[in-house]
């Protein structure tokens, strides 16, 4: 016990002193250095086109106009790509259905048939990360190859050469990081933004 | 009768006998439990035949035959435990059985004073207390341990060495312990008891023996520990199935749950039963090994110890080399010939019985032809060795003939008038320098030259020593000699170091010093000055020809009286700690096998898919529980043989000898089952029994 | 697997291991009070830190002083966490207006967090304001992991002392630890983190438009998409460095805001891994004998990579139910293929499965993509490693302690093997030391299979009688997959990893109090043993190696010590496993 009071001012000590470092300057020395270094990068990489903000680059929008790309699925609570849903105390959800969930099947085989309804020539395969759910519930991106699939619908919807909305795909793809990290992928806000700037 | 502690048949019909009638008695729940793993494995038992009872009217929870199979299967494994640690204990009591005959109770004189022919009342053994004196005569039993005060006798101890021949046994200097039980062959003794009854040494001998007094060693209890971890581990691991199995069964709308049977079946085939059950009779055994190579071990923590002796301390004379030195050359001085040197030598040496004395002699014949003379016919006149003088030698027709120590020759030389050669200087030193032993000769004031005795290291040391290298020991050669003469015995016997001009309190200075840098000391010794010394050794063998004060400051008495017996004890440890390892290590590997088997079989009613893991192809789910079950058990008895003999020690460094272990015992446990569970199930299959 | 899946777990593993040494070399100097450059800027603020505390750095504890400094740290740490989050409606730095947290939910959290397990039970950027993730979470985020990390170099000083009463001063050890390892390493990460996107501001959450409205699921229009924001860049750093894993928002790293970039994603997979192995490096240089370090560092590797080869197989592979859908699983450079369920594009199969499987080597938790959503045995991969007690590289500290448990009960039973009573670093294995490592083996597997146990076999871990307003149980998903989710959250929790299938409903009072317990058990009742040898093993004498000693250096051991750790684990969980995953998968495959 006497071990017990002799510790307690070291203790109490330590937890006050590390809690003003690790809790209160270091990471306001954090935000001030990247205020200053990364303002965009530090405020949630948000995209301003004319003066207006349009979104952030890196969380994903919910699309299902056939004019328009579409993301990953979501399955964020609410409705998809919400972020932020204080009501439900829910934000960026995964699925998290089991592979043998037959929830999962359903989830990808409505998909299938809303891309079908979108593109009856739709046909298989289907690109995997295009018909199941991210992570987060907020992926910015696809796969090149989802992007592909989609091409024919989005150009037919908006009168557009294949060739030209292929060419977009193109330029809106990012390859892997230093040609090795990660995937190549397609920020999907940011081709449709494009798309809307067409014409 | 030599009832000498000889190497028994491994199984003795009188010793199974009564093996397999103590299996059913240790069956008491208090016996059972000191050992938290086969306790486990009882209450099992038990719990398994409440189930086949409940079964056979008719509300079992599984056909009442395959409870009934699983059931009997885990009785068995209980006594298969019990018979080896009968087994070993019986092999024990064996053994005590005939010291105990030498334990008879015997009328005593006991002297009213400590001196010969002192009035003396008869009473019998049992009544006497250590500080008691009595009288032995020949022909008496020694009543008691005690130690010689006067008098002087040849003693028969076959009783507890085995050595038939006698012994002489005297008052003061390093022979003056005696044993209870040995009987006196000639002449008498007065002794003075040192040990109360149950407490002589051949009490504790017949306790070590019989095992009664077996205390667990740390490293067994250890071991135990991990063991009962592990236990606890499965007992969890197989009883939160049942929970498990429900929600399974519930989660997936179809099936049963897991029978309590299979449960406990898959419980006791994961407990480490196989080293369990063996431990003790591992424990058992390993002290039994050391009575067989005559030794015996005061505890089971000095065997233990034994395994990790990281150096040696031997005694040089007696151990290192034979006893004597002998003369291997004559060297003359100058002008002298070696003939002349040989032949004066030997004149010296006619009436000098010591062992040196003789090996001049014989080689003064050898070398030579110089034949060997009378004394008395040559009318010489001996002049015996004293310790003023410090030479020996003959008076023969105005030659006044002398040997020894050089430096006594050059007093006798210079006082005769004459000079010490500076020649025979060197030729001593170099003698010195080469580990023997100079004996300068000389005819009045005549140096003649030098005879070389040497120490004759024993045949084989050098190979014995390297063997302990390889084990990791390092040996240190314990000696009187000068720093010179020990350095190059040591040299040729191959030790790795040497104590020279050794004294008691060099000794334990020298062993503290090995202990304070973490080492484990062994050493043996047999002389009263010893007994500090050997207190503070780690493992400390005492000679039983030694005093009672070596033999009480060792951890173990060796009744050959062989210094280098401590090389068999060392392996011995190591041995019993191996058997230990081998079969943990087989013991834990077996399950992943009883996995295989077991698994797929208890939720075979709720996912019949998990038939994919049965690899072995086992006929049917209660095929693969019984054949596992029956697996577990024979294991037992199988093993009891290596239990018992130990595994077999090599000399090899420890990377070698861990490498070896566990491709034998690890590779070997896990396949080992794979094998046997898949025959017994062919048999049960093939006989229709499943 | 893709050749550039390959390359990508090999170039993590290169460079890894390149960093141990450096990394290992610094820490030691630190832990020796040797210079190490930051000392002219550190120095005086440590001098008045102990001055403050009233302790000196040569004043050394006995292993029992230790351990009560490390208990009554953590518990006034625990408390600190508890109390602002019941408080966090009425403090400031609320801009979301998050009302106060339930109880149980902040009991534990702050279990979570102070044992540095970091499991969450809530979604972080609708439960916790900017105040209770700085000042509680971020916090222990620092000083759980300095305190796993003081636990070891006492159990380092325990190993190679000679005859010693002291184990070292818990307040040095939890301040090195803190102001020249963690803090440095963590401004540095997080402002490379920032420069990819990782957020860090104050402002409070912004509302963006939608580009196409959508209708929630009452078939309200939707029109906006509200970004949370917060200081999250500084606290991913350290929850990455200090193996902690709790993430700033609910989807942790697979968040796009935690971890927007595949090269933000291998600076903060480097992050996961780094302090653990190279604390090896830190052990070995202590020792005085560096190749003890990196036989412990092989281990670890060996253990680690076939575990991340079955989760990135397994995961590229998918599962024949997709394939039969028309689901492309092939791998090719336009897309990732495989089981995308629950992975971020930009990630792909082998960055996620390298990280499930880093992640709960270490106890770091942080998750980059759904685990529940895995295949079986990719799933399977993670829950293994969890079980194996988070020795494989574990967390900061704590893993590299936990294997030295593990060593000494290999050398117990290799050591008889060899004929010698077993010792470890020239350290006699006794009874009192065997009783302590049984403890650290056996309380996690306790905790785990019992609490798992209690689970399923209660209603109230059903979920089906709890709260029946709720539609969905708290297991989510049916059969065996439900079976894991529970094994999977307890073997989580009682390992101190706080990774998840997430498709457990454990924000209830049942699995938060369960939980909480058996995060508090599995953290103070294994720090205890340990550090009780440490205080017997520095008491004892040192014996020299000799050629009859065991080496604890070669190969031969890497391997036995591999076994011993395999085998404890398998031996526990197989039955368990195989009514989780090993059946899901035949049921995959329809076998």
């Amino acid at each position: 016990m006497r071990s017990l009071t002799v510790q307690f001012r070291p203790a109490l000590v330590c937890l006050l002193v590390f809690t003003l470092i690790t809790g209160v300057l270091y990471p306001l020395l954090v935000t001030g250095i990247a205020r200053v270094v990364f303002p965009g990068q530090a405020n949630g990489s948000l995209l301003v086109v004319d003066g207006e903000i349009r979104g952030s680059a890196l969380i994903g929008q919910p699309f299902d106009d056939p004019r328009y790309f579409w993301g990953r699925l979501s399955a964020t609570g609410g409705h998809p790509y919400n972020a932020f849903n204080a009501g439900a105390l829910a934000g960026s959800s995964g699925s998290n259905l089991g592979p043998l969930n037959p929830a999962l099947a359903e989830a990808v085989q409505a998909r299938i048939e809303a891309l079908r309804a979108a593109d009856p020539q739709a046909g298989p395969p289907y690109p995997a990360d295009l018909v199941t759910a991210s992570g987060s519930g907020l992926d910015p991106h696809i796969s090149p190859a989802a992007a592909e699939f989609q091409v024919r619908r989005v150009a037919a919807a908006r009168g557009l050469s294949e060739a030209r909305v292929r060419q977009l795909v193109a330029e809106h793809t990012e390859g892997r990081d230093f040609g090795i990290l990660g995937e190549p992928r397609v920020n999907v806000l940011r081709l449709n933004l494009a798309l809307d700037e067409v014409r | 009768m030599t009832p000498q502690p000889q190497s028994r048949p491994l199984f003795e019909r009188a010793i199974v006998r009564h093996a397999v009638l103590a299996s059913f008695q240790k069956l008491d729940p208090r016996v059972q439990i000191r050992n938290p793993v086969m306790f486990v494995v009882l209450v099992g038992a038990v719990l398994t035949t409440a189930l086949w009872l409940q079964a056979l009217f008719g509300r079992g929870e599984a056909p009442a035959r395959f409870i009934f199979a699983v059931s009997v299967w885990l009785w068995f494994t209980v006594l298969f435990t019990n018979f080896a640690e009968a087994m070993a204990e019986g092999r024990g009591k064996a053994q005590a059985e005939t010291l105990r005959r030498a334990r008879r109770d015997v009328q005593a004189r006991r002297l009213k004073g400590p001196r010969y022919g002192a009035p003396y009342s008869i009473v019998a053994s049992g009544e006497l207390r250590a500080g008691d004196v009595v009288l032995v005569e020949a022909g008496d039993i020694i009543p008691s341990d005690g130690e010689v005060l006067e008098g002087i006798a040849s003693v028969n101890e076959s009783a507890i060495t085995g050595e038939s021949a006698p012994v002489i046994r005297e008052s003061g200097g390093d022979r003056s312990a005696v044993t209870g039980g040995t009987t006196v062959l000639s002449d008498w003794l007065v002794v003075r008891i040192t040990a109360n009854p149950g407490e002589t040494f051949l009490d504790r001998m017949i306790g070590m023996v019989e095992g009664a007094k077996r205390q667990k060693t740390p490293n067994e209890i250890a071991l135990n520990i991990l063991l009962a971890a592990l236990t606890i581990i499965f007992l969890l691991a197989t009883a939160t199935l049942l929970p498990f199995s429900l929600f399974a069964v519930e989660a997936n709308g179809s099936g049963a749950p897991v029978t309590v049977t299979v449960l406990v079946a898959l419980l006791i085939c994961l407990i480490p039963t196989t080293i369990g059950g063996l431990l003790s009779a591992i424990g058992i055994a390993g002290m039994d090994r050391m009575i067989q190579a005559n030794v015996i071990a005061m505890s089971g923590r000095a065997v233990e110890a034994a395994g990790d002796v990281d150096v040696l301390l031997l005694d040089k004379t007696g151990t290192i080399t034979l006893g004597n030195r002998q003369a291997v050359a004559f060297i003359p001085a100058d002008g002298v010939s070696e003939q002349h040197l040989a032949d004066a030598a030997q004149l010296a040496s006619l009436a000098d019985e010591t062992p040196e004395g003789r090996s001049i002699v014989v080689l003064a014949k050898e070398k030579y032809g110089i034949r060997e003379r009378s004394v008395h016919e040559l009318g010489a006149e001996f002049v015996p060795f004293t310790a003023q003088t410090r030479m020996s030698g003959v008076n023969l027709n105005g030659n006044l003939i002398r040997k020894g120590a050089s430096d006594s020759i050059q007093r006798y030389v210079e006082g005769q008038g004459g000079s010490f050669p500076p020649e025979v200087h060197s030729i001593v030193e170099n003698i010195a320098r080469n580990g023997g032993t100079p004996l300068v000769v000389a005819d009045r004031a005549t140096v003649l030259g030098v005879v070389q005795l040497k120490d004759i290291v024993k045949g084989g040391m050098k190979e014995r020593f390297g063997e302990l290298r390889r084990m990791g020991i390092k040996t240190v050669m314990i000696t009187g000699d000068n720093p010179l003469t020990a350095a190059a015995i040591a040299a040729e016997a191959g030790v790795d170091d040497f104590l020279a001009e050794a004294t008691p309190e060099a000794k334990l200075q020298l062993i503290r010093e090995y202990q304070t840098g973490g080492r484990l000391v062994a050493m043996t010794g047999d002389g009263t000055n010893d007994a500090p010394a050997l207190a503070q050794a780690d493992v400390a063998v005492a000679m039983n020809s030694g005093t009672q004060a070596a033999r009480e400051a060792g951890n173990m008495v060796d009744l050959d009286s062989n210094p280098t017996k401590l090389i068999e004890v060392v392996a011995i440890g190591k041995q019993l700690l191996i058997t230990r390892g081998a079969l943990t290590t087989f013991s834990i590997a077996n399950d992943v096998a009883k996995y295989f088997a077991i698994i797929p079989a208890a939720f075979a009613a709720t996912y019949p898919q998990l038939n994919a893991l049965n690899l072995m192809g086992l006929t049917s789910p209660a095929s693969a529980i019984v054949s596992a079950v029956i697996f577990n058990a024979l294991i037992i008895p199988a093993l009891i043989p290596l239990a018992l003999r130990g595994v077999r020690y090599r000399a090899v460094g420890a990377a070698r000898l861990l490498r070896r272990n566990l491709l034998i015992y690890g590779l070997g446990g896990l396949v080992a089952p794979f094998a046997g569970i898949k025959l017994i199930d062919l048999a049960l299959t093939t006989l229709g029994l499943v | 697997m893709t050749t550039i899946g390959w390359l990508q777990i090999a170039l993590y593993l290169v460079v890894l291991l390149a960093l141990v040494r450096p990394l290992g070399w610094y820490m030691a100097r630190v832990y020796e009070g040797q210079n190490v450059g930051l000392n002219t800027l550190l120095a005086p603020l440590e001098r008045l830190l102990y001055r403050l505390c009233g302790t000196r750095v040569e004043e050394g504890q006995s292993w029992k002083q230790y351990a009560v400094a490390v208990i009554l740290f953590n518990a006034l740490g625990m408390l600190v966490v508890y109390g602002l989050q019941r408080l966090q409606s009425a403090l400031p730095l609320n801009p979301a207006s998050l009302g106060a947290v339930t109880p149980d939910s902040a009991f534990n959290t702050a279990a979570s967090f102070a044992s540095n397990t970091n499991w969450q039970g809530y979604s972080g950027e609708v439960t916790m304001s900017y105040l209770a993730q700085m000042l509680g979470l971020n916090v222990q985020n620092f000083l759980s992991a300095a305190s796993g990390m003081a636990v070891l170099v006492a159990l380092i000083r325990g190993l190679r002392a000679r005859t010693e009463a002291s184990i070292g001063n818990f307040w040095v050890d939890l301040t090195r630890s803190t102001l020249y390892i963690l803090l440095p390493l963590a401004l540095i990460l997080a402002l490379a983190l920032v420069s990819q996107g990782v957020v860090q501001s104050f402002d409070p959450y912004v509302e963006v438009p939608l580009l196409q409205g959508t209708t929630d699921g009452d078939g309200n229009p939707v029109t906006t998409q509200t970004l949370p924001m917060g200081p999250a860049a500084s606290q991913i750093a350290i929850k990455q460095l200090g193996t902690n894993g709790g993430g700033f928002f609910n989807t942790n790293s697979a968040h796009p805001f935690e971890n927007p970039t595949p090269l933000a994603n291998f600076l903060e997979l480097l992050a996961i891994l780094l302090i653990p192995a190279a604390l090896c490096f830190t052990f070995g240089t202590m020792v005085g004998d560096r190749r003890q370090g990196w036989a412990l560092l092989a281990a670890m590797t060996l253990l680690f990579v076939p575990f991340v080869l079955l989760a990135a197989i397994q995961e590229q592979a998918g599962t024949p139910q997709l394939a039969a859908l028309g689901v492309d699983l092939t791998a090719s450079d336009q897309q990732a293929g495989g089981n995308m369920e629950g992975k971020e594009a930009r990630f792909g199969i082998a960055s996620s499965a390298l990280w499930a499987a880093a992640t709960t080597a270490a106890s770091n938790g942080s998750v980059n993509s759904m685990h529940g959503s895995y295949t079986p045995l990719g799933g399977l991969a993670p829950l293994f490693l969890m079980q194996l007690g988070e020795v494989v590289f574990g967390g900061v500290g704590s893993g590299l302690y936990g294997l030295l448990i593990f060593a000494i009960i290999a050398v117990f039973i290799a050591g008889l093997m060899v004929g010698r009573t077993p010792e470890y670093l020239g350290k006699k294995i006794e009874t009192f030391e065997m009783k302590m490592a049984s403890l650290v083996i056996l309380i996690p597997c306790v905790v785990v299979l019992f609490f798992t146990a209690l689970a399923v076999a209660t209603p109230w871990g059903k979920g089906a009688l709890y709260e029946p307003a709720i539609s969905y149980t708290s297991i989510y998903n049916p059969g065996a997959h439900g079976f894991s989710e529970v094994l999977y959250a307890f073997s989580s929790q009682g390992n101190n990893n706080g990774s998840a299938f997430a498709g457990l409903g454990a924000n209830n009072p049942f699995y938060n109090t369960t939980g909480g317990l058996a995060m508090l058990i599995a953290r103070y009742w294994l720090m205890v043993p340990v550090l009780a040898i440490a205080g017997s093993l520095a008491a004892r004498r040192t014996v020299p190696a000799g050629p009859g000693t065991l080496p604890t250096h070669t190969p031969l051991f890497v391997v036995l010590l591999i076994g011993v750790v395999i085998i404890v684990g398998a031996l526990t969980f197989i039955p368990a496993l195989a009514l989780g995953p090993i059946v899901e998968q035949l049921l995959m495959l329809g076998l």
